[in-house]
Parts: structure tokens; sequence; C-alpha cells
């Protein structure tokens, strides 16, 4: 035991030499570093502030400027003397602004009956990593649209009845690789073609996101509108692919769906065609941001 | 009992050995900077942690990715997203020494070099810099700016936007150590 004991302090005294080495200052930065980190709010949950055309948990931030081209050609089964589809187009052109960071106000007008809309967004919680903080994003979205296109066999159409209306509250949460959104909706429309038809209708949207690379994406969504709502025409559920690509404030999108419209009181409750019948629209979307503060623009000072 | 108490001692001693002179911040400033006609980058963090070891001359730093903020919260994305990728390389690094001697006890700024491995996004590079310490009562106040190329850490730009963005982005660090 007295043989042992020098080789055991020499042996603490060697330890505590290994111990005091550089490596230990950083792993002793790293703890700290680690033991120290609050959560923080996950960002890029979605790449843009439209799905396909649901909208995400996404908003603007303060003081940039979006401007969205949706555009979709004709349906594919419309034949060879259409060219597939391509020679009609339905285009939506989106102006959406960021008021705060998590206010986003948006116009749009899509030539699908002629339709105006407007919405606004509200960021209410954001998803934070890191342990015990908010496991998903919630966001609100109201929106009005208003269809102007004339019909003279339906001179009663005033504004009151050619307006919808949708709320939406739009849970997501992003994974490591994917992301997934889930969405109640309230949709309003004035007027319903038959009394068999429901003015409040309720649906449930789900959309997902897999990244494929660090700048690519594979977008898919599904709109289910609760049965026995719209009775007097045949409606489908709206369900959308989309192939993301993106190059520095561009996000660009090719598109395969069914749903024409890309107006939430539209598409969600009034799309006609069913990919089972071959009724597809290929279309594309392209995001372009645009930074309109000062403080932005010119930040850099030597 | 007797030699256990010894033990402990002897260990307890050494280790106030090994850690002492030590100087400590949990708010170092690291921020980088590019400028070229198409964009302004600024990204800032104060959330760095710094050890100065004035005895051994070793000092270490670590700073998380997701710290940084820009102006335009885009960039910070992008930043994040497709550049360092945070989530599987949530830290960057500093591990190494400085040559140079600081006069113990006397208020002042002296010139030193560090050197040592730099790790960010998954890639480790040894560095050196010039840098001053400056001795300010209890404090070792460190500063350094360097230049560090994105595409030395596998930070792959697009030829797209690779003209927006420097090819070597100078980096300032700002470290107020407390003695620990």
């Amino acid at each position: 035991m007295l043989m042992r004991f020098p080789l055991m302090i020499g042996l603490l005294f060697l330890a505590s030499a290994v111990v005091a080495q550089d490596t230990t200052l950083l792993s002793q930065v790293g703890d700290s570093l680690t033991n120290s980190t609050k959560p923080m709010p996950v960002t890029g949950t979605f790449k843009g502030i439209y799905l396909i055309q649901l909208q995400t948990n996404e908003t603007i931030a303060a003081g940039a400027l979006n401007f969205e081209i949706q555009h979709r050609f004709g349906q594919l089964n419309s034949g060879a003397y259409q060219f597939f589809g391509l020679d009609n187009a339905t285009l939506r052109l989106g102006l959406d602004y960021g008021i705060t960071d998590w206010w986003t106000v948006g116009i749009g007008r899509s030539s699908y009956l002629k339709t105006f809309d407007g919405y606004t967004k509200f960021k209410l919680w954001r998803q934070q990593d890191g342990g015990g903080g908010m496991p998903i994003s919630v966001t609100l979205m109201g929106t009005i649209s208003n269809y102007t296109q004339n019909f003279p066999d339906e001179t009663y159409l005033n504004a009151n009845y050619r307006t919808g209306y949708a709320t939406q509250l739009i849970l997501a949460r992003k994974f490591k690789f994917f992301s997934l959104e889930l969405v109640p909706s309230y949709i309003r429309n004035n007027l319903v073609p038959t009394v068999a038809d429901k003015n409040d209708m309720v649906a449930l949207s789900g959309g997902a996101r897999v990244r494929i690379t660090k700048r690519m994406s594979l977008d898919g969504e599904y709109n289910y509108l609760f049965p026995n709502q719209v009775v007097s025409t045949k409606v489908y559920n709206a369900l959308s692919f989309a192939w993301e690509m993106e190059t520095g404030g561009h996000v660009f999108q090719l598109v395969f769906t069914n749903a024409q419209s890309m107006v939430p009181t539209q598409f969600i409750s009034g799309t006609t065609s069913s990919w089972g019948n071959g009724g597809i629209y290929f279309g594309f979307n392209i995001a372009r941001n645009f930074n309109l503060t000062s403080h932005a623009k010119k930040s850099v000072k030597y | 009992m007797k030699k256990t108490l010894l033990a402990a001692a002897c260990l307890i001693l050494t280790l106030v050995k090994g850690y002492g002179q030590q100087y400590m911040t949990r708010n170092g400033f690291v921020g980088f900077y590019s400028k070229t006609p198409a964009e302004d980058i600024k990204a800032e963090t104060r959330q760095g942690f710094a050890i100065i070891d004035e005895g051994k001359k070793n000092l270490a730093f670590a700073v998380l990715i997701k710290g940084f903020t820009f102006p335009k919260e885009l960039m910070q994305e992008h930043f994040n997203e497709n550049y360092m990728e945070s989530d599987k390389y949530p830290k960057a690094t500093f591990n190494g020494s400085f040559a140079g001697d600081l006069a113990p006890g006397r208020d002042g700024v002296y010139h030193v070099t560090v050197k040592g491995n730099l790790t960010m996004h998954g890639v480790t590079k040894p560095v050196e810099m010039p840098a001053t310490i400056e001795r300010k009562g209890n404090q070792l106040i460190g500063h350094a700016v360097f230049h560090i190329s994105p595409e030395e850490f596998n930070v792959s730009i697009p030829s797209l936007v690779r003209e927006k963005i420097e090819k070597s982005l100078e980096v300032h660090v700002d470290i107020q150590c407390d003695q620990k």
C-alpha cells in the first residue's frame, strides 16, 4: 500500500496535467455554450409563404416585399388541339408585404373569374428547438375574395354575392429534413347555387415539404372538404405536388395540381376537375423577395 | 484516511494550479462582413463564449451559428439553411494559443500572434492572425480581425450568386474576459 502511494500521487499529477491541456479549454467553452443555450425559434419551415396554393406558417420579414406569380396551364386531358392544356392559362399575381416580422398583408389578382383577393396573416407562435420550447408554429390567416367576371344572364350578382371569406389556422412543424403543416379552414361564400349547398364550410388541409438537397425540395398538399357541403356540383379535393428550387431571393416551383384557382375560397371548395380523369393542371410558381428598407440595403460600413 | 486526504489535497492543488489565471466571457462579439456592388452582408452575434488562459497562453472560443443576426431575415435563413447548415453543424469553435508576453499586473495593450484551429461547417483549418490583448484591471480584452473564405470551409456558393459575396470575408472578434 505504502509503495503504491507515491505512484498514485504521480498519476494524479499526471491526470490533472492532462486534464489541464488546451482541449479542456475548448470543451469548457463548448460545455458552457451548450448549457446556456436557450430555445431558439426555428426558421425556414417552408421556403415561401405559399406551399403550392395553400399558405404556409411563414410570413414576410418586416419591410420586405414578396412578388408571387402563380401560373397554371390548361387541363392535360384537353387534347392535342389545345396542346394538352398549354394553349390556355390561369394566372395569379400577388404582392405580399411584411409590416412586422409577424404580420404580413397581401393582395392578389387572378384571371380565374377575374378575382381579387386580399389577406392578412399573423404569426402567433414560432416553433423552438432545444428542450422545453414551443413544439409547433401557429399562424392565423384571414382572406377575402371577390370575383368580378361579368355574366350577362346573371345580373343579380352584386358585390356582396361575389364575395367569399376564408379563415385558416396554420399549424406547422419542421423536422430535420421535412416539414409538415395541418390547416383547418372555415370558408364562407355569400352566395351558393342551391339551398342544399352550404354557405359556411369547413375543410382540413395538410401539406408537406421534403428537402432533397440544400436548395431543392418536393412539396405536396391535400385539401379535404368535409362531405355534403357542396352538393349541386361535383367537386373534388384539391391535391397538388410541386418540385421546388431556390436560388438567392427566388423560389421556383413546377406544379401539378387538379385545382385551377389559387384563391382559398375557390380551390378548397370549388375544384371541379380530378386527377382520376386527367384533369390535371401543369404550372409554376415564382416568388421573388425584395428588401425595401434602407437599413437592409446598405448595412456594411468600413 | 490521512492518505486519502493528502491525495485529495494534491488533486485540488493541481487543479487550482491548472485552472488559475483564466479569463472568461459569455458575450463575446463576432461579426463578419462582405461588401460587393450587388449586396452588403453583415452578420453579428454577442453570444460567443471564450476563455483565455494567461499562464498557459491558451485560448478557446465557441459560438452558435444560429446566434448570428443579419439585417435581412431572408439572408439569415439562407445562411443557416443553405450555407452553414446550422442544424447539422451548430457551432463554430477556435482552439489555440497566443505568442507574446503580457506584463503581469500592469494595464496595457499587447500585440500577440494567435495560432490555432478554426472549426466550422465540419471542417477544421489551421489559422494564424495578429491580435491584441489588453489588460485592464481584472479583465483581458482580446481583439482580432482576420479573413476567411467560405470555400475553405466547404461552404459552396452557387455560381449565380457568387459575385454577391466577397471571396474572403472580414471577421471581427472582440472578447472582454473577466477573471474567473
